[in-house]
Parts: structure tokens; sequence; C-alpha cells
């Protein structure tokens, strides 16, 4: 069965809609028993970085993240659920995330691509380049996948799964043991998102 | 390298897909579900939907609309027409919805996009425009274009920005089912006045009306309808013919 982590924001649906077509039992849920004992968790999220941290905190889904990193289970984020998996972010404020993985999340800011400004947020559909497609980013032909989102991720560290180039390089997916993240959306991403989300299923 | 949209509109009358110009001369075109899914297969890369369903009683229909076609359908969803209150937006947003197009509200009661902003992010506030040169300059309409507002296009679009908009759909009126191209100029003032992406809209006709709105207006999205439903133009073929005009598109 696959969680999807219901922390109170956004639409969760989509996601659920999209593991329910591929045949996945798919659940929506806080209840940390019915988390914790899932054979795979997503941790979906639309909304602002701060009102989702509050919310994780107040129901202390940090501790049953946690305990599913450390249980083996795999994790997947997506957009502001990759997000929070990090140390920091500026989104509105300085807000502290989960810091399950090294980097931040900063403002897209003053991005340029044959001298015209580009627009944030960033919407829409980006060509991935992949730098790690033995797992969740295997056997994708013409990788287009949709983003929207207005900060993005900085780290140095080996996680990064693959890129876009939107005035510049952007490390827009990472992978680290069980933990699987996307910036982008996998269940707005048509064909290659299903193969994206099946590609979790399976693993 | 973003790639450039093409976006095919359903106009949903009581939840059938209906075909005409301008509205008049109605036909039934079939399910909503299966000509999105139809699209979505063809390489449309996001699906709106036009309630112009008339009586109130009836508006709840689209939300079966969206909410069916959200479990079939896995790009992303915009639904517009007769949105009033936050209410609404939530209600479609909740049914699967990605994205609300408001157009005579946001004329009206403009804090409706920037509460909607806040509570659901401005991603997913997408603001109408119906716009018409009036000789003097591109003049706003509400209410399905049958409104004068007196407001001017240009100074709108930068308004709606302010407000929360993450989107602009702009519909050209004096184009709007002349199927002899978009209206360039009035694309390219509102793109180089705005930093949020702008969907053109009205006048298509051609594979080569889309490359220009691209080339020359720099528009981040082109809509159509009819060009679309009545198999002027593949989707597919489209996308293939701005490939090779190297204007970045998602191909599948």
């Amino acid at each position: 069965m696959i969680a999807i982590i219901d922390y109170g924001l956004g639409n969760l649906h989509s996601v659920y809609n999209a593991f329910n077509y591929l045949g996945y039992e798919t659940i929506i849920t806080n209840d940390e028993n019915i988390i914790l004992n899932a054979d795979k968790v997503v941790l979906p999220g639309v909304g602002a970085f701060p009102d989702a941290m509050k919310t994780i905190l107040k129901n202390k889904l940090d501790i049953v993240i946690k305990k599913i990193i450390n249980k083996k289970t795999p994790l997947l984020g997506i957009c502001l659920g990759m997000q929070l998996l990090f140390e920091q972010s500026e989104e509105h404020e300085i807000c502290n995330g989960l810091g399950i993985l090294k980097g931040k999340i900063v403002a897209m800011k003053d991005l340029y691509q044959d001298g015209h400004l580009l627009k944030i947020p960033h919407i829409g559909w980006n060509l991935l380049e992949i730098n790690k497609n033995k797992t969740i980013l295997k056997d994708l032909k013409d990788p287009y996948v949709y983003f929207v989102h207005s900060y993005y991720l900085e780290t140095n560290e080996d996680i990064v799964s693959s890129y876009i180039n939107y005035g510049k390089k952007i490390a827009v997916s990472v992978e680290k043991d069980n933990i699987y993240a996307t910036q982008f959306h996998p269940e707005k991403s048509g064909e290659i998102g299903l193969k994206i989300l099946r590609n979790f299923g399976e693993l | 390298m973003l790639c450039k949209r093409i976006i095919p509109c359903l106009d949903v009358k009581n939840g059938r897909v209906v075909k005409g110009v301008k509205f008049r001369n109605l036909i039934d075109a079939g399910n909503p579900v299966d000509i999105a899914k139809k699209y979505n297969e063809l390489g449309a890369d996001e699906i709106v939907f036009l309630d112009i369903t008339a009586s109130n009683e009836n508006r709840n229909i689209i939300l079966d609309v969206v909410r069916k076609t959200a479990s079939v359908v896995f790009i992303p969803l915009t639904v517009g027409g007769g949105i009033r209150t936050i209410q609404d937006i939530s209600n479609i947003l909740q049914a699967g919805a990605d994205k609300v197009a408001i157009n005579s509200s946001a004329i009206y009661n403009p804090k409706i996009i920037t509460e909607g902003a806040i509570k659901f992010g401005n991603q997913c506030i997408v603001c109408a425009i119906d716009a018409k040169w009036n000789g003097l300059y591109y003049e706003v309409y509400s209410h399905g274009g049958t409104t004068k507002t007196g407001l001017n296009a240009l100074s709108w679009a930068k308004e709606v920005e302010k407000l929360g908009a993450g989107e602009i759909l702009l519909t050209s009126m004096d184009k709007d089912g002349t199927k002899d191209g978009f209206e360039l100029s009035l694309t390219k003032q509102i793109t180089e006045s705005v930093n949020i992406p702008v969907i053109a809209s009205g006048g298509a006709g051609s594979m080569k009306d889309f490359l220009d709105v691209f080339k020359y207006a720099n528009a981040d999205a082109a809509l159509a309808a009819s060009l679309f439903h009545f198999e002027m133009i593949h989707i597919k073929d489209l996308k293939q013919y701005l490939n090779n005009n190297n204007i970045p598109v998602r191909l599948v």
C-alpha cells in the first residue's frame, strides 16, 4: 500500500488519482500507524514552506517521516514535499526544514535566457537532463515534465538525479538511499510522469 | 528550456462539450472526459474547460466533469466560467483542477484574485482578459465579451499581476473566430509588460499563426478551440511543425 501523507495543505487528490490509475492501493492519511506500515510513502505538497513546516511539526509528522527513513521504506517527496526534506528555505521568511538532506531552498530571481528575463513562477514543461537513471528516472524517453515553482534547491551533495536549464542549470530531483524527491509534478506530467510513479511503485 | 504550451479549450454546457462559432449554433460534441483524454494522447500540454452553463442549478455538473477527468488525465486542468467566490475556486480545485480562470469577477471584485492567490497559491489563479481595440486602446470586456468596462487591457494586465494572478489568458475579441491569426500587437504589448506567463487566445487558423505568436509576440502558451475540435489542425502535427521551426515544445 502507498500512503500519501496528509498534512492539511494543497490538492493531494491528483497524486492519489495517479497511483490509483496505475492500480496501486493508495490512501491519503496522517495516521502514524498506517504511514509506518505502508510499503511506500509519498510526501506531496502544494503551498508555502513555513505553513507546511508548522503543520508537520504540530502533528509530529517530522518524527513519523524520520522513522520511515530509518525503516528504509521508499519515500517520494513531490514539489514542496521535496523542498521540506532539506535544511532551510527562504520562502517568505528563513524557515528550517526537516534537515534530512543537505541543501537549501532559494528564490528564483534574475534568470535570463537569450537576453530575456525569465518568468517566475517557472510554470510549464521542461526537459530533464538525467544524471542518475537507475531508479525512478529509468527508461524515460524524451522526459518532459511539468513544473510550477518559484523556489529551487541548491545543494553540494552528490544526490542530484536530474537537472533542467532555466536560465541556469537547476537541480530538480534527488535520491539518497531510500529517499526520492522531485521538484516537478510527476502526477501532472502525462505518460512520462506516470512512468516515474510506476518506477517508484515498483521499487 | 521551458516549452511553449499548446492548450485546447473545451466549451462545456450542462456537462457536455459543445461546438459552435462564438457560442452560436451550438451542437453537441461529446463527453468532455473522452475528449480531454483524446487531446492528452495527442500531446496537449494542458486542458481548459470553459463552463458556459447558463443556469445556476446546473453549475455543479462541471465539478463532476472535473472529478472524472482528473482521475484519468494527468496533465494540468484549468476551469473557467462563472467563478464568483473563494468557495467556487475551492470547489473546483478540490474536484481536481489545477487552476481556475477568472474573468468578470476579477474586474468587479479584484480582491478575489488576491484572496485566491493567498489561499491557494498564485500558480492556480489565471486571470482571463477579453480585449477589443476601440480605436484608442485595447479595451477590456466582461461577461463573455458583452460588456465594455473602459479598462485598458495593458494596465489591467499589470494590475492583475500585482493583485497576485499567476498567469494571464488573453483573448483578442477582434480576432476571435476569424481564423486569420492571433492579435500579435496586443499579445506582444502584454507579454512585454508583465513577468507572469501569458496564454494567447483568439484567431488561430493555421500552424503558422502559432509560430508567429510564439516568435513575434513571445507568448508562453497558445489556446484554441474550434481549430482542434473540427480537426483543422492536429496537435501532434502542430507540435512537430513548431519543433521544426525551433520553437521548444514537448513532443510526445
